[in-house]
C-alpha cells in the first residue's frame, strides 16, 4: 500500500500539537499497527495504551480521522486512501500523554453503581435456574469492554462536562445489566434519577454508533432505565395517590 | 537516597487477571489489607482473551462426568508429570469456584433446564466447559472484578514491578514505577502473591498481550524461587495466520466444539490420519460419528480434532511442512460447512461464536459463516513457572505465593482447554488465603529492603542515561531480535543444535540490552517500559531453551525433531532452574513425587 502520513497528537496535560510522521503501511494493517511502527522507527517514547491487540480489552481507544475508534480494529484499507490519517487522545478525560488519557473517573463511578445483589437460590444446593431467552439481553450488556468511546463520544461529558452529574453510556449499561439481572433485587432506580442524570441523555445515540461491539446501548439499555424513572416518579397514579397520603 | 512513595499493605497481589483478582478477593475476605497491582487497568488483563470456557466437572450436560473423570483427563493431557496433587485440588474445587461466579453476578450460556451450559473441548472425556459464547474470559475478569472493587482493595493501576524485596529468606515488598508519571513506588508487604500471567511475548507468534513478559517467573527467579517445567509451551493449533498483522491472534477451540473441521489444500480431514495410541479409544475413526459427537450423542467418540492442542498443532505444522498447506501458510478451519447438517447455520455460527464472526469480518474480511479460515500455531500458554507448594501455592521462598500461569505444576507437560480459566479460580483463592494466613503473622518492609530499593532505581533509570547516544541499543531492537530468534530456534519443534545457538543468541543480546538507551522522560514512555521488561524476557527465554535442551525426549507441548518418542524415564521427573550464587542458571532433574494409590486407582479406571 505504501507509505502513509500519520498526524499524531504530541503533548502532555493537555499541551500538544499534531505531529507528522511517515511510515510504511502493509496489507490488512490496522491504525495500532502503525503506531507500533512509528515507535520503533523515529518515536521511542510515543505513548500509546495497548493491551490485547484483538478487540477484546478496549485499552487502545482514540479518536481516528476524527471519530471514537479502538485503533486495533480500524483497518488502514478503510480508511480514504492516500490521505494522511490523525489520530488523537479520547477528548472527553483528561489528558496524561501523546495518545494516552486518565480515564480513572470511569472506575471511581463504577463503584458508585450497587454491585449486583442475588435473591435467595432456587435449589437447595445453593444454585439458580435461569433460562436462556431470560438472559440475551443482559448478556448483551456483558458483551462491553470498557473502552469508554460511549463516553469519550457523549456531548454530555464531552462538551457539558457533567461529569459529576451523569454517569455516562458505559454506567447505564452497566446499571442495565444489573437491574435486567434475572437474579439481582437491588433497586438502583432513584440513584439514576437523582444523582446518576439520566434525564441529561436525549438520546442521540451517538454512544451506539461507536460501540465497537455493536450493543444497542440507547434502545436497550438508557431507554427502558428512563422507563424505569418514569414509572417510579411520574406516574399520574401514583402521583395522585401521593399527593391524597401527604393531606392531613 | 533516591524517591520513592511507600506503601504497607498485608498481602500485595501482583497482577489483576483471574488468578490475581480471585486472591486479592480471598485476601480481603480473610481480613488482610490488600494492595493489587496491574501492569494495565483494571479489567484488561490477559484473562479477557480467553474464549471458549472455564472446565469443571459440574456435570449439567453430561451427569457421568465428575472430579475423578477430571482429575484423569488433567493427567492424561499433562502426560503425567503434573504435580498430581494441584490435578486433584483443580478438579475437585472448581465447580464450587465456577458457581460462585453465579453467585457473583456472571451470566453463563443456559441448559434447557436452567443450568449453566457446558459444552466439549479438546481432551476432556465430556462436556464441561461452562462458556459464555466465545467470550467467557470477559465475562469472567468483568464479575471478579465489578466484585472485586467493592472489597476494600487499593487498585494499583498501570504499575509495573521492577524487583521483590527481601528481608532475609523472607519476601517483604517490592519496588515498582507507575507508568503514567514514571515515578517509583515500594510496596512492604507481609505476603506476596505473583499473577503475572505468561511469557508469550517472548516468540514473535503469539496469541498474547504485551503484559505477557514473563515478569512473574523473572522476578521469583531473581529472588531465588524454583522455576519448574519451562521447557513446556503451549502452541495452540490455531491462530490467526493472514493478515500479517494479525498473525497469531487467537481462534477459539470452541470453533471445533462446535463441529468446525481442519481440512488441508486437498481437502482432506487429516486428523484422521494420525490418532496418538493412548486416546485411540474415545476417538472417533469417521466423520460421521465425529460430527454426532460435536452434536451432544453421548454414544459417539470425540472427533480428532478435538485431540490435545499439542498433537493437534504438530498434525497442522506436519500439513504445512509436507506442502498441503493453506496459501499463507496455514492450514483450513472450516465451520461453514455444517450448513450442510443444520438449518439455519448462519444464525448458529453467529450465535455461538460472536467473536469469531466478528474478528474475522473486521480483521480479514472473511465471513465465517460462509468461508473457511485460514489458522496456524500461536505460542499460547506456558506450562511451567514457579514451583509451588500443591495446597498453599507458596513458592520455594517464604511468604512468596504464586497462581494461574505463572504458577507450574497443575497441567504438566500440556495443558487442556479451558483449565486454565479453573486454575485462576481454584489456586488464585488458595493463594490469597494462605497469604493473608501467612502475612497475619509477619510484618512487611524491614529497613534492610530499602538499599536494594535505592540500587533497583539506579540500574532501572540507566537506560535514560545512555538516552540516544552512539552505541545506545534499540530497547524495541532487542525486543524483535530476541522474539524472532525464540520463534525460529526454540519453537514447535527443536533440535539440540538450533538450541544451542539460541542461547549463545541469548547471550548476545545480554549484553546488547546493557547497552539499551531511551529518550525522552519518565511519563508514560513506553521505550523505557519495554527496556524494563527486556530482563524478564531474557530471563524466561534462557529457562525455556535451557529446559527444552535437558528434556531429551518428546511430551505434551515439547517436541524434539531429534528424539521424536517418549522416554518414560524421562516421564519420572520435572526440570527445575534455581538461580546459582554467581547468578548462573543451575538446572536439576527433580524426581517427581509418588502419587498415592486412590489417585492411581482413578487414572486405571479411567484409561478404559
Amino acid at each position: 500500500m505504501g507509505e502513509t502520513t500519520f498526524r499524531v497528537w504530541r503533548g502532555e496535560r493537555g499541551k500538544g500539537d499534531f505531529a507528522d510522521y511517515r511510515t510504511e503501511v502493509g496489507e490488512g494493517m490496522v491504525v495500532l499497527d502503525a503506531m507500533h511502527q512509528i515507535q520503533a522507527e523515529s518515536a521511542g517514547d510515543l505513548a500509546v495504551r495497548w493491551n490485547c491487540k484483538a478487540g477484546k480489552c478496549g485499552s487502545c481507544s482514540a479518536e481516528i480521522n476524527g471519530k471514537p475508534r479502538l485503533m486495533c480494529m480500524t483497518r488502514m484499507d478503510e480508511l480514504p486512501a492516500g490521505e494522511a490519517v490523525t489520530v488523537e487522545p479520547m477528548r472527553a478525560f483528561p489528558h496524561v500523554r501523546d495518545l494516552v488519557t486518565d480515564v480513572s473517573w470511569n472506575f471511581e463511578v463504577k463503584k458508585k453503581v450497587k454491585p449486583f445483589k442475588p435473591r435467595a437460590p432456587d435449589a437447595p444446593d445453593g444454585t439458580w435456574r435461569m433460562q436462556q431467552e431470560d438472559v440475551d439481553r443482559v448478556q448483551e450488556f456483558r458483551k462491553c469492554i470498557e473502552c469508554f468511546l460511549c463516553q469519550d463520544v457523549c456531548h454530555v461529558l464531552r462538551d457539558h462536562h457533567k461529569h459529576d452529574e451523569f454517569i455516562g453510556p458505559r454506567f447505564f449499561v452497566h446499571s442495565a445489566a444489573l437491574e435486567m439481572h434475572p437474579l439481582d433485587v437491588e433497586d438502583r432506580v432513584h440513584e439514576l434519577k437523582e444523582t446518576q442524570g439520566i434525564g441529561y441523555c436525549n438520546i442521540t445515540k451517538c454512544c451506539t454508533a461507536v460501540c465497537p461491539e455493536h450493543i444497542t446501548i440507547t434502545d436497550n439499555a438508557i431507554i427502558p432505565l428512563k422507563e424505569r424513572v418514569v414509572d417510579e416518579f411520574y406516574d399520574p397514579v401514583m402521583k395522585l395517590v401521593k399527593l391524597f397520603r401527604r393531606k392531613p | 537516597m533516591a524517591e520513592y512513595e511507600r506503601y504497607e499493605h498485608d498481602v500485595l497481589v501482583i497482577g489483576a487477571g483471574g488468578a490475581g483478582l480471585r486472591a486479592a478477593i480471598a485476601a480481603a475476605e480473610r481480613g488482610a489489607r490488600v494492595g493489587l497491582v496491574c501492569k494495565s487497568l483494571l479489567g484488561k488483563a490477559h484473562t479477557v482473551m480467553a474464549e471458549g470456557g472455564v472446565a469443571a466437572a459440574m456435570g449439567h450436560v453430561d451427569d457421568r462426568d465428575n472430579w475423578q473423570v477430571h482429575f484423569a483427563d488433567t493427567m492424561r493431557g499433562g502426560q503425567y508429570v503434573n504435580n498430581w496433587r494441584m490435578a486433584e485440588l483443580h478438579a475437585k474445587e472448581a465447580p464450587d469456584r465456577v458457581r460462585e461466579l453465579e453467585a457473583w453476578g456472571a451470566v453463563f450460556d443456559r441448559t434447557p433446564d436452567g443450568r449453566i451450559l457446558q459444552r466439549n473441548f479438546g481432551g476432556h472425556r465430556y462436556p464441561r466447559l461452562a462458556h459464555v459464547g466465545d467470550r467467557t474470559g470477559l465475562e469472567m475478569i468483568r464479575t471478579l472484578q465489578d466484585h472485586a472493587i467493592h472489597k476494600g482493595i487499593d487498585v494499583h493501576m498501570e504499575v509495573t514491578i521492577v524487583q521483590l524485596l527481601k528481608d532475609g529468606d523472607r519476601v517483604c515488598g517490592a519496588l515498582a514505577y507507575d507508568r503514567e508519571r514514571g515515578r517509583f513506588r515500594l510496596f512492604a508487604a507481609g505476603a506476596v502473591v505473583l499473577a503475572t500471567g505468561g511469557i508469550g511475548r517472548a516468540f514473535s507468534v503469539t496469541s498474547n498481550s504485551w503484559e505477557y513478559t514473563g515478569d512473574g517467573h523473572s522476578l521469583a527467579y531473581a529472588a531465588g524461587a524454583e522455576l519448574m517445567d519451562m521447557e513446556f509451551v503451549q502452541f495452540h493449533p490455531t491462530g490467526m495466520v493472514w493478515p500479517p498483522s494479525v498473525m497469531g491472534i487467537l481462534v477459539t477451540e470452541g470453533v471445533r466444539g462446535e463441529g468446525g473441521v481442519l481440512r488441508n489444500s486437498l481437502g482432506k480431514r487429516f486428523m484422521f490420519d494420525d490418532i496418538p495410541d493412548n486416546y485411540k479409544n474415545q476417538t472417533a475413526d469417521n466423520e460421521e460419528e465425529g460430527w454426532r459427537y460435536t452434536q451432544g450423542d453421548k454414544t459417539a467418540r470425540r472427533s480428532p480434532e478435538l485431540l490435545t492442542r499439542d498433537h493437534v498443532a504438530r498434525c497442522i505444522q506436519r500439513e504445512v511442512r509436507e506442502g498441503r498447506g493453506s496459501p499463507h501458510g496455514g492450514v483450513y478451519l472450516d465451520i461453514a460447512w455444517i450448513k450442510e447438517r443444520i438449518p439455519k447455520a448462519e444464525e448458529h455460527i453467529k450465535r455461538k461464536l460472536p467473536s469469531m464472526y466478528h474478528q474475522f469480518m473486521q480483521l480479514a474480511n472473511i465471513d465465517i459463516t460462509k468461508v473457511p479460515m485460514e489458522v496456524g500455531p500461536t505460542t499460547h500458554y506456558v506450562m511451567g513457572g514457579i514451583r509451588v507448594d500443591g495446597d498453599s501455592q507458596m513458592s520455594t521462598v517464604p511468604g512468596l505465593f504464586a497462581a494461574g500461569e505463572c504458577a507450574a505444576g497443575l497441567h504438566g507437560a500440556n495443558r487442556l482447554g479451558g483449565n486454565s480459566l479453573s486454575d485462576l479460580l481454584v489456586f488464585g483463592r488458595r493463594a490469597g488465603e494462605h497469604a493473608a494466613d501467612f502475612a497475619a503473622t509477619k510484618r512487611g518492609g524491614a529497613a534492610s529492603s530499602e538499599s536494594a530499593a535505592t540500587e533497583a532505581i539506579r540500574v532501572a533509570l540507566a537506560p535514560f542515561d545512555r538516552g540516544a547516544s552512539a552505541g545506545a541499543e534499540s530497547p524495541y531492537a532487542i525486543q524483535h531480535d530476541l522474539q524472532k530468534m525464540m520463534q525460529e530456534l526454540v519453537g514447535i519443534v527443536r533440535v539440540e543444535e538450533e538450541m544451542s545457538r539460541a542461547l549463545t543468541g541469548i547471550a548476545a543480546l545480554r549484553e546488547r540490552a546493557k547497552r539499551v538507551g531511551v529518550y525522552g522522560n519518565r511519563e508514560y514512555n513506553p521505550g523505557w517500559h519495554t527496556a524494563i521488561d527486556l530482563e524478564h524476557l531474557l530471563s524466561v527465554a534462557e529457562a525455556v531453551t535451557r529446559a527444552a535442551i535437558d528434556r531429551k525426549e518428546s511430551r505434551g507441548g515439547h517436541f524434539r525433531d531429534d528424539y521424536p518418542d517418549k522416554d518414560p524415564a524421562a516421564g519420572a521427573f520435572n526440570i527445575v532452574l534455581r538461580k546459582g550464587g554467581g547468578g548462573e542458571m543451575q538446572m536439576e532433574r527433580r524426581p517427581i513425587p509418588a502419587m498415592p494409590q486412590y489417585l492411581k486407582d482413578i487414572i486405571e479406571a479411567q484409561k478404559a
